[in-house]
């Protein structure tokens, strides 16, 4: 048998990865706490009393004191490479390593999930093996530890067995990114499917999930017939199919006039794209009940001036569908302006020489070029407003969305998770669709026409019959969209809207007044507990976005490996996972050990990571497709691994891409609600769900004003990104970027 | 991978440490569900007076007890104070909560203590209010509509797009209406009015007391909810006045509960006495709650409802409390009611 240099190399090297891990996964059974620390998993009130106290000792403790001997077995596979540490070239050390990890794995979380927090939880289980008389609580470094070090013995033996050239950092990161994503995509949405299949006692019946399913308050047909709602899932549908269509004819509005109309100053237009990232929840709605309710001032004016009686028109579809109009526009602007300038001009110029018509041009070249970015642009609009559930919430009046239906559905009086779980899916359903069809019909065809090949020439203008209609559209909605934005900053200064009009400050000395006292700097306002904790959170999750998302973005970018397009499909679909199913999920599966996170801070970042995830993925593509690949062939050749050219070629040249993820994630996480209103707790509550709470509580002055604080807090990092990185470079992962659904 | 792995870790732990609360201290986690501004006064205040370290939520009754539900099998919560009373008998109900007879009893009200009882002392009335509704009286006029005094008034036709109720599938207050007017006019006659009412609705918020709020800010012109929140409304300033029913109303016990196998029961029960007492109750005036409160020597606002002066009906709290009898009335109106065209 030929061994090659290759394999020697990747012998040792294997051996040195083993080792570490060994060594890590010796120190997660032997030294650290095994289970979660109830005072969170960065206290360390439990060095006082450690390694013998219960609840802080590590497994091996627990072990020897006779106590969760279940936990014993799992030193068989941490131990198990050592025998064949010194044989790392033959079959059966990959071999061993294969069993090894597989078995941890399995029976680390097969442990974990059948002894809970009331001994067993199956009922056979019990019946079985009697009674334990003992429980366990969730996860806590020790296990977490071990479970690394499982994964990666299976990765490294499978490496070994020659995958993808045997290389141990891509097939570890590979496992890596499988891992977490199964953990923290599709653990929680199964969770969801099996509580939506249980009745209230928890046994499971498909005919309960179908009763629930198929009830009339979520598929009925009565606005058709009779004066009174449909269902909600047909009101969903309905809004969104309408946002979808409006926003991407106001986005080609807007883009044509930005880059065909010879308009001095469409660049301006451009800024308008970042309105949407930076607005928090409800302030749009906020705005619009402030301008167009019963008792707002445009109702009032128009009412007045023709003497008609003021009506609640704006609560319901008119309402929800203006604020969406008003939040997603840009979004689709961002898309077709990509699309409209992707469109080579020498194509126009070669029409008009055959003496096309400017018109002509426009309706047989133009615009079938931009068709699919169209049908792109209403997908994302039709998801987004699907997802959306701020407007919604404040503008709903009695017609209900899928959206916030399931949020009332788990903290209504009603109190029903199986409900929720059933309208979560009907949305799932209806977001997956159009994702699907997204990526089926638009993900792989090329309608790029510029090929960087001496293109030249500018684009034509567009014919006066579009040109004046795009002009007077888009000078309406921009003035509209300062006039929303100005109430916004106004409200935050008048006494009280609509009664009293005083000018005064006293909203943001309620949330923002900073006091001294004998210690110093004294925050008094009532609002800085919750934005300190947002700005934490928001900053420990945007580096861990970043990474995820690059590391996910250089396995598709630069490796092969059989499953690709599987990989890619989970990766990217916690984008078309609306955020109130996020929440849903997340409580049913996190609630419990053996992965018990709810309450903590962590449950917080981890839904941003995984919410944000496929920003810095299409970041990370969209900047790494432009490298070379042989830069990192020089570097492989040179000798260095992957995971040295990874860190010391690639990483160096994707600083933009870095950096847009990191502001982008971590605005997103200032901005999120529909998700975190699920997730937190007494200890970390966030921004928006205190803004929220406002609200709900008629203080419409203090949410604006919070609101506004926010709006100026995300602009300055914004600015301060763009001034760091450049203009141009950040344009482009930014224009990616706002795909993820509210 | 490896190194990568680690550097996350570093990263991650380095972020988050600062996130972390890392001295060892008395706790107690305190969940909430009256008014945010209550709710802060009374975790502060409570730090104030013992140096335990208080962690609130607030969410509103329905959805604590649905987080408290969730979290049965690894309470988070040591203690629930405020909201309506029935989701406090539900969990009483449900086994959620423990029994616990404060000494403070001796200081309570009769309707405190007989709320009490009927929970198997589980749960304890800390405020009571009376039901009503407020109207925007500039609305009214403009709109040349008479002043309603019965709830009878609110069946008329020129009220028709005017009135606004919670929906009781969502909310405590609006399913305490529901099962006031029950009570009040006989289960038959009771719905024929809801059914009527139902023609004068202009939208169920999801939220108790969003009808006055918006009545308040020119959005709505009726609000039917508890008549605390209405004088709030009216004594923050805005046009609104309230109205006592002349046939009679129900009224809600605002409740605490010790949460079963919270972590710090001990600080939970100290929690208890100490927002039983009567200096800590007359403290709810200066957060504009207008409720009466349980210890008898609590001081309380001219401006608040003299629950003496209305006609107050004999509320069956353990019936309409029980899930059962919830889960009936609200089907009954679910199917009877709101599919009704308007």
């Amino acid at each position: 048998m030929l061994v090659t240099s290759a394999d020697v190399q990747s012998g040792t090297r294997a051996g040195r990865v083993v080792m570490l891990w060994l060594l890590i996964g010796f120190a997660g059974y032997f030294l650290a706490p095994w289970y979660i620390l109830e005072d969170g998993f960065f206290s360390f009130e439990w060095l006082d009393g450690y390694p013998f106290d219960t609840d802080y000792a590590p497994a091996a403790f627990l072990i020897s004191q006779g106590e969760k001997i279940w936990l014993a077995p799992l030193i068989l596979p941490l131990l198990l490479p050592l025998f064949v540490l010194k044989r790392q070239s033959s079959r059966l050390f990959s071999t061993l390593l294969i069993v090894a990890g597989a078995s941890g794995l399995f029976y680390l979380f097969a442990q974990g999930f059948s002894i809970g927090i009331r001994g067993f939880n199956a009922q056979w289980m019990a019946t079985l093996f009697g009674d334990l008389g003992d429980r366990q609580f969730g996860f806590g470094y020790g296990a977490v530890l071990l479970s690394a070090t499982f994964l990666f013995y299976l990765t490294t033996g499978i490496a070994s067995r020659g995958y993808i050239n045997g290389d141990i950092f891509v097939v570890g990161a590979i496992g890596f990114i499988i891992a977490i994503v199964a953990i923290f995509i599709f653990f929680p949405i199964a969770q969801m499917l099996s509580s939506a299949l249980r009745d209230n006692d928890g046994v499971y019946s498909v005919s309960v999930f179908i009763s629930k399913f198929s009830e009339n308050k979520i598929w009925g047909l009565g606005c058709l017939t009779e004066n009174r709602g449909c269902g909600v899932a047909w009101n969903s549908l309905f809004l969104a199919v309408i946002v979808g269509a409006a926003t991407t004819l106001l986005g080609l509005v807007f883009a044509l006039v930005a880059t065909r109309s010879g308009f001095r100053y469409g660049n301006w237009l451009r800024a308008l794209t970042v309105l949407p990232i930076i607005t928090p929840p409800f302030v749009i709605g906020l705005a619009i009940i402030l301008l167009f309710g019963l008792s707002g001032s445009v109702t009032q004016w128009v009412a007045g001036v023709l003497d008609l009686q003021p009506t609640r028109w704006v609560y319901g579809l008119p309402g929800i569908m203006i604020a969406q109009m008003l939040s997603f526009t840009p979004i689709a602007f961002l898309v077709l302006i990509g699309v409209v300038e992707g469109v080579s001009p020498s194509m126009e110029e070669a029409s008009q020489t055959l003496r096309a018509s400017r018109w002509y041009t426009f309706k047989t070249v133009t615009f079938p070029l931009i068709r699919p970015g169209l049908a792109n642009a209403f997908l994302l609009g039709f998801i987004e407003s699907m997802a959306d559930f701020g407007n919604p919430l404040v503008l709903g009046g009695n017609y209900d969305v899928l959206s916030t239906e399931i949020f009332f559905a788990i903290v209504g009086a009603q109190n029903d998770q199986g409900r929720a779980a059933v309208l979560a899916i009907v949305l799932l359903m209806f977001t997956l669709t159009a994702f699907y069809a997204q990526r089926r019909w638009l993900g792989r065809k090329s309608y790029i026409t510029k090929t960087g090949k001496g293109d030249g020439g500018s684009h034509t203008l567009m014919p006066k019959r579009i040109l004046w209609p795009c002009y007077t559209i888009a000078t309406v909605w921009v003035v509209f969209t300062v006039t929303v934005y100005s109430m916004i900053i106004y409200g935050g200064f008048v006494e009280t809207w609509g009664l009293n009009h005083t000018l005064t400050f006293k909203h943001y000395i309620t949330t923002f007044a900073v006091g001294y006292n004998e210690f110093g700097i004294h925050f008094k306002g009532a609002a800085w507990d919750s934005f300190f904790t947002t700005l934490k959170i928001a900053a420990a999750a945007a580096p861990l976005t970043a990474m995820v998302g690059l590391i996910t973005a250089y396995l598709l970018v630069r490796q092969q490996f059989h499953g690709k397009n599987w990989f890619e499909f989970g990766t990217m679909l916690s984008f078309a996972i609306p955020g109130t199913v996020v929440g849903v999920s997340y409580i049913l599966a996190f609630n419990v050990p053996p992965l018990e996170l709810t309450g903590t801070g962590i449950i917080l970042i981890i839904s941003f990571v995984f919410r944000n995830m496929p920003v810095g993925v299409r970041a990370g593509i969209a900047s790494m497709s432009q490298l070379d690949k042989s830069l990192d062939e020089a570097s492989l050749t040179l000798g260095a691994s992957t995971w040295r050219t990874f860190r010391k070629v690639i990483l160096p040249l994707m600083r933009p891409a870095i950096l847009a993820a990191l502001v982008f994630s971590f605005v997103r996480a200032m901005t999120a609600i529909s998700a975190v209103i699920f997730l937190v707790s007494a200890e970390y509550n966030m921004a928006t769900s205190y803004i929220i709470g406002r609200v709900e509580n008629n203080d419409y002055g203090i949410a604006i004003a919070y609101s506004t604080v926010l709006i100026f807090t995300m602009l300055t990092a914004i600015v301060l990104f763009q001034l760091l990185v450049g203009r141009n470079q950040t344009s482009r992962p930014f224009a990616q970027s706002r795909t993820n659904v509210g | 991978m490896k190194k990568s792995n680690n550097i996350a870790a570093a990263v991650g732990i380095a972020l988050l440490g600062s996130v972390s609360h890392g001295i060892a201290a008395e706790k107690l986690t305190y969940y909430c569900s009256a008014q945010e501004d209550w709710c802060q006064l009374m975790a502060k205040g409570f730090e104030e007076a013992t140096g335990i370290k208080v962690a609130m939520t607030r969410k509103s009754s329905g959805e604590t007890l649905a987080q408290i539900k969730a979290e049965a099998s690894n309470p988070k919560g040591d203690v629930w104070w405020g909201g309506t009373g029935d989701p406090h008998l539900q969990a009483a109900e449900d086994g959620l909560t423990v029994a616990y007879e404060s000494p403070m009893r001796a200081e309570l009200n009769d309707w405190s203590i007989s709320q009490s009882e009927s929970a198997g002392n589980k749960t304890i009335g800390i405020y009571s209010g009376a039901l009503g509704y407020g109207y925007n009286e500039e609305i009214l006029k403009a709109n040349n509509l008479p002043v309603p005094a019965c709830w009878e008034d609110l069946l008329k036709p020129e009220y028709k797009g005017h009135v606004q109720m919670a929906n009781p599938n969502s909310s405590g207050t609006a399913y305490t209406t529901l099962a006031t007017i029950v009570q009040l006019f006989g289960e038959d006659e009771g719905f024929e009015f809801m059914k009527g009412l139902h023609k004068n609705i202009n939208q169920y918020t999801k939220s108790g007391s969003a009808p006055i709020k918006a009545a308040a800010r020119g959005e709505n012109t009726i609000g039917i909810v508890f008549m605390h929140d209405a004088v709030k409304q009216a004594v923050s300033g805005f046009p609104i006045k309230v109205v006592a029913p002349c046939e009679g109303t129900g009224y809600e016990i605002g409740s605490m509960s010790l949460i079963k196998d919270g972590r710090n029961l001990e600080n939970a029960k100290k929690f208890y006495d100490w927002a039983l007492t009567a200096d800590v109750q007359s403290r709810s005036l200066e957060v504009k709650a207008f409720q009466v409160m349980s210890n008898k020597a609590a001081e309380s606002s001219p401006q608040a409802p003299d629950l003496a002066s209305i006609k107050l009906i004999d509320y069956d709290f353990k019936k309409y409390g029980s899930s059962a009898e919830r889960k009936r009335l609200l089907k009954k109106w679910d199917d009877e009611v709101s599919t009704l065209p308007r």
